[in-house]
C-alpha cells in the first residue's frame, strides 16, 4: 500500500526492479548478501566447468589446466549411454530410443487420428519389441542383460517397472477401495507393506530372495528381479496416487453409471477411471521422478546404471580422480530429465485445473 | 441357478473365496520352494544366530557395544544408529525446509528465486549423490588429523570427524536437565496464565523475553555450572589420532547433511503450498484486525496451513527414515549397513535377516505415523 | 514336481546307457552347463590381477583364468564362460541359489564358511597373506606401530574379522570402518579417511594403482595372517565338484610337470613320462571318468596355459602387479603348492 502511494520518480523497470528487490532497508540488505553469495559460487563453478576446462584429448595427461577435465567423458561417452553393450549393436538402442520419441511426440499430437487406438497399439506393441531389440533372439544377435549399462539400463529399469507399476497401482487402488473387505485387506496390506521399507532392502530382497523362493532351475534375469523389486514399490506408491484421484471424483459418477446397468468393470473402465487418472496424473509422474531416481540403487547389487557405470569408471587406474567431472556429467543427467518431467506434470497440473475449475 | 449366480453376496464371497485361496496357494508355493531350496542347499537356518559372536567392529555407537557382544546387540546398536540419525535430521530438515519454504513466498525477488533454484535443484537429483558428495567430497576438504582445526584445544576436527570433550562426571548434568525441565514447566504455565490473562483484561505480558530467561539464560547457566563441577575427557593427539572424548564420524555428519538437505527441498515445497491454501482474505482480515504482520503469520497463517501441511510432511518424514538406509553407501553403521551387511555376510542367513530388517522399518514407518496422526488430530482440537 | 524331475532323470540314464557310456553319478550342474553351452562363473566386482574388466568388458586376471581352462576342460572352448561380478554381500546368495556354477572370487577358505553356508571348497589358486597399505610419510615399519589408527576394510570379508581379532589380542585400540565395497573404502582410505587400508598383499598389489599417487603409498611386508583362497562350489553335486577341484589340480600339475601352452602338442604326442599321458589324455580316460573329453586338461593347457603361466601373465612378472611367487610356488622350488598324483 504504501509503496503505490509515493509518487513514481523512477522509469517503470527501475520502479519493478525497487519493489522487488529493494523495498525495505532489510530486503536492500538480503539482496546485497545474495547478490554476494551468488557471485562467490558462480564464479569459480564456472571456470571449472567451462572456462579452464579441457575439452580435447585422449587420455588423462591431456589434462593440464585446473578446470574439469571432459577428456574423461568424451573417452567414455559410451560406457555411460550403453555400458558393456556391444559397439556393432549399439544401433538398436539408439532405434529404440528413436521409436519411443517418436511414437512420444506423435501421441501428443491432438490432431492425430484415431489417436486412442494408436496409443493403445502403442502401448502394446512397444514394450515386446523394446525387449526383443535390446535383447535379441529372432534374427538379431543376443545380447545379455548383464552388458546392458549406463544411461540406456537406467531408462530401462525406470519404464519398464513404470509400466508395471501402473496397472498393478490401479488394480491395488481399486482393491483398496473395494467393498469387498477381504480384497480390501488384502491390497492394504500389500501397499503398506511396500510403502514402509527402504528401497534398498527391496532390491536386497529381490536380487537374494527371488532365486531362493523359485523352483530349482528356474532362473530370474537378474535385471528382471530388479524390475520387478522396484515396480512393486512404486506400485504402491502408485497406488495412493490414484486412491488420491478417486477419492476426489464425486460418488454420483460411479452410482449414475450403475443406475445405466453397467458393471462394476465397465463402470471403472468407461466412467470412473478415465477422469480419477486424469486427476492423479501429476501425482503419478512424481511417484515416477521418485522411481527413476531411485533406480541408481541397483548399483548395490551390481548391476551398472548410470551411476554404476560412473564408479566403475572412476576404478580405471587410468583414469584416477576423475570423481567430480563423473558425478557432475551423470547428475546433470539425472537433473534434466527429473526437471523435465516435473515440469511437464506442473503444466497437466494446471491445465487440469483450470478445466475443473478449481 | 443363474440367479443363486447373480446374487451379489454370493458373487462377493465367490470372488473373496477365489482370491484368498490364489494368494494363499501362491504363497504357499514360494515358502514350500524356499525351503526346499535351503535344506538343499545346507543352509543354515533359524534364528539362533542372532546369538552368536558377533566380532564385528562398529566404530560410532552409543550402545557400549564391542565387537564380543551377540549378533542381537549389534541389530540393537544398527537400530540406535538409524533412529539417532533419523532423529537429528528430521529435526533440522524440518527448520531448513520451513526457512526455504517461507523464503520461497518472500516479496523479495532474488531470496525467492534463490529458494527456488535451492528446491528444484535438490528434487530433481538422487539422494545416492547427495551422500557421496557429503562424504567423499567434503572429506578429502578438511585437514588431517596433525592438522586439525581446534578450538580452545578441547574440540578438533579433522577427516577422522569433529572430537569432542566428555564430562568424566554426569551428577551435575543430571541436575541441570531437571533444573530446565522444571524452567520449561514454570515458563509453560506463565503462557498459559498470560493468554488466559489477556483474554480477560486484553494487557500484554512479555512473554519472549521470560522465555529467554527462563529457557535460554538460566538453563545455560545451569550447564555451565555443572561443566565446572566435573573434569573433562578432553580429546588429544596420539599417535595417528585424537583419543578420548567422543568423536562424531564424518559418515555420521555427511548422512546427516545429505538426509537434512535433501529433504529440506520437498518439506519446503510442502509448506509453500500448505500457506498458499490460506486464504488471502484471511491475511487481510488479520491486518484489519490490526496484527503485525508477524502475528499475522503466527495467529491466522500457520494454524491454518498446518492441517494442510502435516499428512504430506509426515510421509516426508517416513521417507527420510527410510532413507537413512542410504548410510550403507558411506559406512555410516545404520541397520541395512551393520546387519544386512556384515552380519549376514558372516552368518549368510539372508532370509532370515532381511526378514528382521524390514520389520524393523515397518515398525518404525508405523509408529511415525500413528505419531503424526494422533498430533495431526490434536493439532485440529486446539485450532478449531 | 519330484515325479517329473525322476521321470527325466530315468530317461537321461536310459539315453545315457544305450549310448554305451559308462554309469556315471548324475551331475545336473554338469548337465546344465552342456545345456546351454557355457559355464556360469563368479567373479570379484573388479580386482587387477585376479578378476577385472576393462572398459571393452573383456575379463583378466588369476581368478578368470582358472574359470576359462574350466571352460575349455569341460566344454573344449576356453572363451564359453561368462563372468558375472559379485559383491561381498551377495557372493554366497548368488551361488547357493545356482545363479553361477562356482565362485572364483578371492574368497578365503575357512571353517564356519564351509560349515553354515552350505558351500565347498576346491582347492587353492593363491595363497593370500593379510597385510596393511599406509601412507608412506606415516613412518609405519610393522603392523603394531598402526596401534590407535583407523582402518578401512570391506565388510563381511576376513579382513575384516582378522583385523578387529588381530589389534585386540595384542590390547592395542585401532578404529575399523566397514565399507560395502572395496572400492568404497579404497577411495576413503585415499581420500584421508583412514590411516590404512588392509586386504590381502596379492589384492593391495593390484588395487594399489588405483590410488591418486601409487607412490605415496607403501603395502607393509609383514603378514597378519594366511588366507589360502579357491574356487567355491555348491554342496551336492559331487561329479561337479570333482571336476571344479581336478581341473585346479591338473593346472598346477602340468606346470611340475613342465606342460605349457607352447609344448603341450609336442608332450601329448612324444612323452613317455605316464602322468603326463594321464594328464593329457593320452592314457587312462581320466576325462570320460568325470563325464567330460579326454582332452580336457590338453585343451586346458593348451589354450590357458598351466597355472605357471598363468599367474606370470595376470600377477606376476608379467604383469603390472610384479608380485613374485612367494607362497604361491610348487612345493619343489619353496613353495606351497601340491597336487595330488594323477593316477
Amino acid at each position: 500500500m504504501r509503496l503505490n502511494d509515493l509518487p513514481r520518480i523512477l522509469p517503470p523497470w527501475a520502479e519493478t526492479l525497487r519493489q522487488r528487490l529493494f523495498a525495505t532497508p532489510l530486503d536492500a540488505l538480503a539482496t546485497l548478501v545474495c547478490l554476494y553469495i551468488i557471485w562467490r559460487v558462480s564464479v569459480p563453478l564456472i571456470e571449472w566447468l567451462l572456462i579452464d576446462a579441457t575439452w580435447n584429448g585422449t587420455t588423462r595427461e591431456d589434462c593440464r589446466s585446473s578446470g574439469a577435465c571432459w577428456v574423461f567423458i568424451r573417452a567414455r561417452f559410451g560406457q555411460f549411454m550403453y555400458g558393456q553393450y556391444p559397439l556393432a549393436e549399439r544401433w538398436r538402442v539408439d532405434l529404440l530410443g528413436l521409436l519411443i520419441v517418436g511414437a512420444a511426440i506423435a501421441l501428443s499430437w491432438r490432431g492425430l487420428p484415431r489417436r486412442k487406438e494408436a496409443s493403445i497399439l502403442a502401448l502394446i506393441v512397444l514394450p515386446p519389441l523394446g525387449i526383443w531389440l535390446l535383447y535379441g533372439g529372432w534374427g538379431l544377435k543376443l545380447v545379455e542383460t548383464r552388458e546392458w549399462g549406463g544411461l540406456m539400463l537406467t531408462l530401462f529399469l525406470a519404464i519398464y517397472a513404470g509400466l508395471i507399476a501402473v496397472p498393478l497401482g490401479i488394480l491395488l487402488a481399486l482393491g483398496r477401495r473395494s467393498r469387498l473387505p477381504l480384497i480390501r485387506f488384502a491390497s492394504i496390506v500389500f501397499i503398506e507393506f511396500w510403502r514402509g521399507v527402504p528401497i534398498i532392502t527391496v532390491i536386497f530382497l529381490a536380487s537374494l530372495l527371488l532365486p531362493l523362493i523359485m523352483p530349482t532351475g528356474f532362473n530370474v534375469d537378474r535385471l528382471a528381479r530388479a524390475v520387478i523389486g522396484l515396480a512393486f514399490v512404486i506400485a504402491a506408491y502408485m497406488a495412493e496416487a490414484v486412491r488420491g484421484g478417486l477419492q476426489a471424483l464425486p460418488d454420483g459418477q460411479a452410482e449414475a453409471s450403475q443406475a445405466l446397468g453397467l458393471g462394476y468393470w465397465r463402470t471403472m473402465r468407461l466412467i470412473v477411471l478415465p477422469q480419477a487418472l486424469r486427476i492423479s496424473l501429476p501425482a503419478m509422474t512424481n511417484e515416477f521422478i521418485a522411481l527413476f531416481k531411485n533406480t541408481t540403487l541397483v548399483l548395490i547389487v551390481s548391476i551398472f546404471d548410470l551411476l554404476g557405470i560412473a564408479q566403475a569408471a572412476l576404478a580405471d587406474p587410468a583414469w584416477v580422480g576423475m570423481n567430480m567431472e563423473a558425478y557432475v556429467f551423470a547428475g546433470a543427467i539425472y537433473w534434466f530429465s527429473c526437471f523435465g518431467l516435473s515440469q511437464w506434470s506442473r503444466l497437466k497440473e494446471k491445465r487440469l485445473q483450470a478445466a475443473y475449475g478449481r | 441357478m443363474i440367479r443363486f449366480l447373480r446374487d451379489r453376496k454370493v458373487r462377493d464371497y465367490f470372488w473373496q473365496g477365489l482370491a484368498t485361496v490364489g494368494l494363499l496357494a501362491v504363497i504357499w508355493f514360494f515358502v514350500q520352494n524356499a525351503s526346499e531350496n535351503m535344506l538343499k542347499a545346507g543352509m543354515a537356518t533359524g534364528f539362533q544366530f542372532l546369538w552368536r559372536d558377533s566380532g564385528i567392529e562398529v566404530p560410532f555407537n552409543l550402545t557400549g557395544y564391542k565387537p564380543s557382544d551377540t549378533i542381537l546387540a549389534l541389530l540393537w546398536t544398527g537400530i540406535v544408529n538409524t533412529i539417532l540419525v533419523s532423529v537429528v535430521s528430521i529435526a533440522v530438515a524440518t527448520v531448513i525446509g520451513f526457512s526455504v519454504g517461507l523464503l520461497r513466498l518472500s516479496r523479495n525477488w532474488l531470496l525467492s528465486s534463490l529458494a527456488g533454484f535451492y528446491i528444484e535443484f535438490v528434487r530433481n537429483i538422487p539422494l545416492l549423490f547427495f551422500v557421496l558428495f557429503w562424504y567423499f567430497g567434503v572429506l578429502a576438504a578438511l585437514p588431517t588429523p596433525r592438522e586439525s582445526l581446534g578450538l580452545f584445544d578441547a574440540v578438533f576436527l579433522n577427516r577422522r570427524g569433529l572430537s569432542i570433550p566428555t564430562p568424566n562426571d554426569l551428577a551435575g548434568f543430571r541436575i541441570a536437565v531437571v533444573v530446565t525441565l522444571v524452567l520449561i514447566a514454570v515458563q509453560f504455565g506463565l503462557s498459559r496464565w498470560a493468554r488466559a490473562r489477556q483474554a480477560r483484561t486484553g494487557r500484554d505480558f512479555p512473554l519472549w523475553a521470560v522465555g529467554f530467561v527462563l529457557c535460554g539464560a538460566l538453563p545455560l547457566a545451569a550447564f555451565v555450572a555443572a561443566g565446572f563441577t566435573t573434569s573433562w575427557d578432553v580429546p588429544t593427539l596420539r599417535g595417528f589420532n585424537y583419543r578420548g572424548g567422543f568423536v562424531l564420524v564424518p559418515e555420521f555428519v555427511a548422512l546427516f547433511a545429505a538426509l537434512s538437505t535433501y529433504t529440506a527441498g520437498f518439506i519446503a515445497e510442502v509448506v509453500r503450498g500448505g500457506i498458499q491454501s490460506v486464504r488471502q482474505g484471511q491475511l487481510d482480515a488479520g491486518r484489519a484486525l490490526g496484527l503485525s504482520p508477524g502475528r499475522v503469520v503466527r495467529l491466522v497463517v500457520i494454524p491454518q496451513a498446518m492441517p494442510v501441511i502435516i499428512p504430506p510432511i509426515t510421509s516426508q518424514y517416513l521417507n527420510l527414515i527410510k532413507n537413512s538406509s542410504f548410510g550403507a553407501a558411506i559406512a555410516y553403521p545404520d541397520i541395512v549397513s551393520v546387519f544386512m551387511g556384515s552380519a549376514l555376510v558372516a552368518t549368510g542367513q539372508a532370509v532370515e535377516i532381511i526378514a528382521i530388517t524390514l520389520a524393523i522399518y515397518l515398525a518404525l514407518s508405523l509408529f511415525v505415523s500413528l505419531f503424526m496422526n494422533w498430533y495431526n488430530a490434536r493439532h485440529k482440537l486446539v485450532t478449531r | 514336481m519330484k515325479v517329473f524331475a525322476s521321470a527325466v532323470s530315468a530317461a537321461f540314464l536310459v539315453v545315457a546307457s544305450s549310448a554305451g557310456a559308462q554309469q556315471l553319478a548324475p551331475s545336473p550342474t554338469l548337465d546344465a552347463i552342456k545345456a546351454r553351452g557355457h559355464i556360469e562363473c563368479g567373479v570379484h566386482l573388479g580386482l587387477p590381477g585376479f578378476s577385472f574388466a576393462n572398459d571393452k568388458g573383456e575379463w583378466t586376471g588369476l581368478d578368470v583364468d582358472y574359470c576359462r581352462s574350466l571352460a575349455a576342460a569341460v566344454l573344449g572352448d576356453a572363451t564359453k564362460v561368462k563372468f558375472t561380478p559379485t559383491s561381498v554381500q551377495q557372493r554366497w546368495a548368488v551361488l547357493q541359489s545356482g545363479q553361477v556354477d562356482l565362485l572364483s572370487r578371492n574368497t578365503t577358505i575357512t571353517f564356519s564358511r564351509n560349515a553354515t553356508l552350505g558351500v565347498n571348497f576346491q582347492g587353492i589358486n593363491f595363497y593370500e597373506g593379510q597385510t596393511f597399505v599406509v601412507r608412506t610419510k606415516a613412518k609405519v615399519a610393522a603392523v603394531k606401530d598402526l596401534a590407535d589408527a583407523t582402518i578401512c576394510v570391506a565388510a563381511g570379508s576376513t579382513e575384516e574379522k582378522m583385523a578387529a581379532d588381530w589389534f585386540r589380542e595384542r590390547n592395542l585400540k585401532v578404529t575399523v570402518i566397514n565399507f560395502q565395497k572395496n572400492d568404497d573404502a579404497i577411495s576413503a582410505y585415499d581420500q584421508g579417511r583412514c590411516d590404512a587400508y588392509t586386504a590381502g598383499i596379492g589384492a593391495l598389489a593390484g588395487q594399489r594403482i588405483k590410488f591418486k599417487n601409487p607412490e605415496e603409498h607403501q603395502i607393509l611386508s609383514e603378514i597378519i595372517s594366511n588366507d589360502p583362497q579357491g574356487p567355491v562350489t555348491r554342496w551336492g553335486d559331487e561329479r561337479w565338484q570333482l571336476i571344479v577341484r581336478w581341473v585346479l589340480n591338473g593346472t598346477i600339475a602340468a606346470e611340475a610337470l613342465g606342460v605349457t601352452s607352447k609344448n603341450v602338442d609336442e608332450m601329448k604326442a612324444k612323452s613317455t613320462n605316464s602322468e603326463v599321458r594321464r594328464l593329457l589324455g593320452v592314457e587312462g580316460k581320466f576325462g570320460e571318468m568325470m563325464g567330460i573329453s579326454n582332452d580336457w586338461m590338453f585343451n586346458a593347457i593348451k589354450q590357458v596355459g598351466n597355472y605357471g603361466e598363468s599367474y606370470e601373465r595376470t600377477v606376476g612378472m608379467g604383469s603390472p602387479l610384479k608380485l613374485p611367487r612367494g607362497a604361491n610356488q610348487l612345493w619343489t622350488k619353496g613353495g606351497l603348492l601340491f597336487t595330488p598324483p594323477f593316477q
